[in-house]
């Protein structure tokens, strides 16, 4: 099963190796791991996708929970929540192809942020299937480069995860 | 953050950063602070040196710094502390470091770190060491600002020593430890990211009490955490209250009294017949303190699936050490003597009693168990039995000694065949198994009870990888005795050799040991080789009673003996395997 963890913690050095060297030293799956300080710049919200069996993602959710430097943890995917993944894709943009790709680019809402006469840089977002959809809709052969933030999510409604 | 400064605190006074962390070392009470210095904590040595407060002991290498901190800590109860130089400091920390992690020992370990400016040129004696650290470790910090100095040594004693205890590093830069700063040192710490609970949740408890209650099999299983968390009364108590069998694993033995007729002895791979047997047989287990390690329940597919009616409550101050390898029906999330005297108060003021007529067919069921007397051995052999040496401590020091011992077959007999009555008084190295500990640790508590009686149980492999510390043991005046059983193989690889690999014996044999009499001599010790059955007792008194000399008795035992019982990797815990005499 994927799970979503939502993570705050001390916004201090050596606080991410602390999560990630959790993952790798107990044979845990990280997906996707993002990262960035909050609107208390004392403090530093993760989102970890993994993937395990129900007492797995217990264990994470526990070991998580011990590790000093980590302020609170919840698992996203329990209750209504919203995921979104930012991609930057270059493809190879040529003659004929040019048109088909704009279109596609439009049909799933995304943006091109740079041009030249052989190449687009595309913007995209939204879920990693709404992702992954996209590039199977591209030529396989025209994509040059991707590049993905992997997940970050927030909890539907008034809830807020806070220290 | 709180910030409460104690009365006995200066505050405000300018101090060095070396200064300082002896000034906090000071304000926790630290008595002795086990380390070897170097370039990088020169400062600190030079604050050590113009003060009387804190004690410094000069070990022979950083390891046995760190094991001597730790058996200090076993035995007392209070954090050990440790002080080593960076780089090469470190990495002969480090074994020392995971072997306190492993058995959840309160430590605060500071090292030295190159000056800031330096970090990451890889400097002279430069290495990552809160990242070398840091899978061992409960926490760890690099203070790169004398200003944040003291409120970090503070942070390090409140992590290490509350909720599941373990190891705090702090790592001080050169240049940290010279420049000055106002010192203030914070009475108490409050950290939005660290909060242990303490008090088990009460419909938990009333649960467990229900559970209990109803039991027609039941079983207590008490480990490490119930000595690291002082509750050895409150076990003795509900064992006593109920009228349960109960077991110790290797790290809760002391927690009950192992002479008392509830107590089947210790449980796991070596386990007793009976204890390994009602664990796996009992309808209601309660387990306190202990975490269901591949030690002690061997498989836990076998242990689940070949008893799916028995329900499980788990007292642990540790979240996650619930249902990690054992589904559990009753967790209790808290401090196990918080959890037991909240159950001991609800079974007092409760009217729901045992089944007597249930429990009395347990005990019979128990009986047949032990009836197997699977610890036997052949006590009329021409050689030295090393169990008859372990029984024969156990009388001579009436059961009173603190015993620290090695990692192998030595360990096991120590832990079958002494006694202990009493907590803290069995010091060894359970989770990470290290050889080598044994002697340091012997010198820790010594120096912790300088009037107590100190016998470290070794074999002739691991008392050769801290040797050096009989240096440190002459220079410091610590006189344990060194109970060797000397098998001349690495005796625990022997026998898996013997069991496991076709009498295969590769690189298990200890050839070209030293003369281990001279050997002790050299150091300015005595030495005693005995090599006859009828000569143990003697030797052992002899020893005992030089109060004021360590002595190494190099006892010559019998090559081929073996532990017995024995729970193969991977087995089921009944499936063990009985001496061949039974």
């Amino acid at each position: 099963m994927r799970h979503i963890l939502s993570i705050l913690v001390e916004n201090e050095a050596g606080a991410l190796s602390r999560v990630a060297g959790l993952f790798s030293a107990r044979g845990y799956n990280i997906e996707t791991l993002t990262v960035a300080p909050t609107e208390d710049a004392t403090l530093s919200r993760m989102t970890i996708v993994t993937t395990g069996s129900d007492e797995i993602v217990e264990q994470i959710t526990k070991q998580l929970n011990k590790l000093v430097d980590v302020v609170k943890v919840v698992d996203l995917s329990e209750g209504k929540h919203i995921e979104r993944e930012l991609m930057l894709v270059k493809v190879r943009a040529a003659g004929k192809d040019r048109e088909e790709i704009k279109r596609t680019v439009d049909i799933f809402r995304g943006r091109i942020l740079d041009v030249t006469d052989k190449s687009y840089t595309i913007e995209l977002t939204g879920t990693t299937d709404k992702l992954d959809a996209f590039l199977d809709a591209l030529d396989r052969g025209a994509i040059l480069e991707t590049v993905r933030t992997g997940v970050s999510g927030i909890g539907r409604g008034e809830w807020v995860l806070k220290a | 953050m709180e910030l409460k400064l104690p009365p006995n605190v200066a505050s405000g006074e300018t101090l060095t950063g070396a200064e300082i962390v002896i000034r906090c070392l000071k304000a926790e009470g630290v008595e002795f602070v086990f380390g070897y210095p170097g370039g990088a904590v020169l400062h600190i040595y030079d604050a050590i040196f113009k003060q009387k407060d804190v004690k410094h002991i000069l070990v022979r290498h950083e390891q046995g710094a760190l094991h001597a901190a730790d058996g200090y800590a076993r035995a007392t109860g209070k954090p050990g502390v440790a002080l080593v130089t960076s780089g090469p400091g470190v990495t002969n920390a480090v074994t020392g470091i995971a072997t306190a992690y492993m058995d959840s020992i309160p430590m605060v370990v500071i090292t030295g770190q190159v000056p800031t400016r330096a970090i990451g040129e890889d400097a002279f004696q430069e290495c990552d060491t809160v990242g070398i650290t840091r899978p061992a470790v409960k926490h760890n910090f690099l203070v790169k600002d004398v200003n944040d100095l003291a409120v970090t040594i503070k942070k390090a004693f409140h992590i290490a020593t509350t909720g599941r205890p373990g190891p705090v590093l702090v790592d001080i830069p050169k240049d940290v430890s010279n420049e000055p700063a106002p010192f203030h040192y914070p009475e108490k710490i409050h950290l939005r990211s660290y909060s242990p609970v303490t008090k088990g949740h009460g419909g938990q408890i009333k649960k467990a009490l229900q559970l209990l209650m109803d039991a027609k099999r039941p079983m207590i299983y008490v480990g490490g955490g119930a000595v690291l968390g002082e509750a050895s009364e409150e076990v003795t108590e509900l064992v006593r209250t109920l009228g349960y069998p109960v077991t110790n694993t290797l790290m809760g033995l002391g927690s009950y009294p192992a002479n008392d007729k509830l107590f089947v002895g210790m449980l796991g791979m070596h386990g007793t017949y009976e204890a390994n047997n009602a664990m796996q047989n009992c309808d209601v287990l309660l387990a306190v303190g202990a975490r269901f390690d591949d030690r002690v329940i061997g498989n836990p597919k076998h242990f689940a699936e070949g008893n799916l009616a028995r329900k499980i409550v788990h007292i642990d101050v540790d979240p996650s050490s619930i249902s990690k390898r054992v589904r559990v029906d009753v967790p209790i999330v808290g401090g196990v003597k918080e959890v037991l005297t909240e159950l001991l108060a609800q079974i007092r003021a409760s009217q729901h009693r045992p089944d007597p007529a249930s429990l009395a067919a347990w005990w019979a069921q128990i009986a047949d168990w032990r009836a197997k007397d699977c610890l036997r051995y052949d006590r009329n052999s021409k050689l030295i039995k090393p169990q008859y040496v372990i029984e024969k401590l156990y009388e001579i020091t009436k059961g009173e000694a603190y015993v620290t011992s090695d990692v192998g077959q030595h360990q096991m007999w120590a832990a079958q065949f002494y006694r202990f009555d009493k907590p803290r008084r069995w010091i060894n190295s359970g989770g990470l198994g290290t050889m080598g500990v044994g002697l340091p640790y012997a010198l820790g508590v010594k120096l912790a009870f300088p009037d107590a009686d100190v016998a470290c149980v070794t074999g002739e492999s691991s008392i050769q990888m801290c040797i050096q510390e009989l240096s440190t043991a002459k220079q410091y005046k610590l006189p344990v005795k060194i109970v060797n059983l000397n098998n001349r193989y690495m005796g625990m690889v022997r026998q898996w050799q013997e069991f496991f690999h076709g009498n295969r014996y590769s690189e298990s044999y200890m050839d070209s040991l030293p003369d281990f009499v001279k050997l002790a001599e050299s150091y300015g010790h005595v030495g005693i080789r005995v090599d006859k059955p009828g000569d143990v007792e003697g030797a052992l008194r002899e020893a005992f009673a030089q109060k004021d000399r360590l002595v190494f008795l190099d006892f010559i035992t019998d090559q081929t003996e073996n532990v017995f019982p024995m729970v193969p990797g991977g087995k089921g815990m009944s499936e063990m395997i009985l001496s061949e005499e039974l």
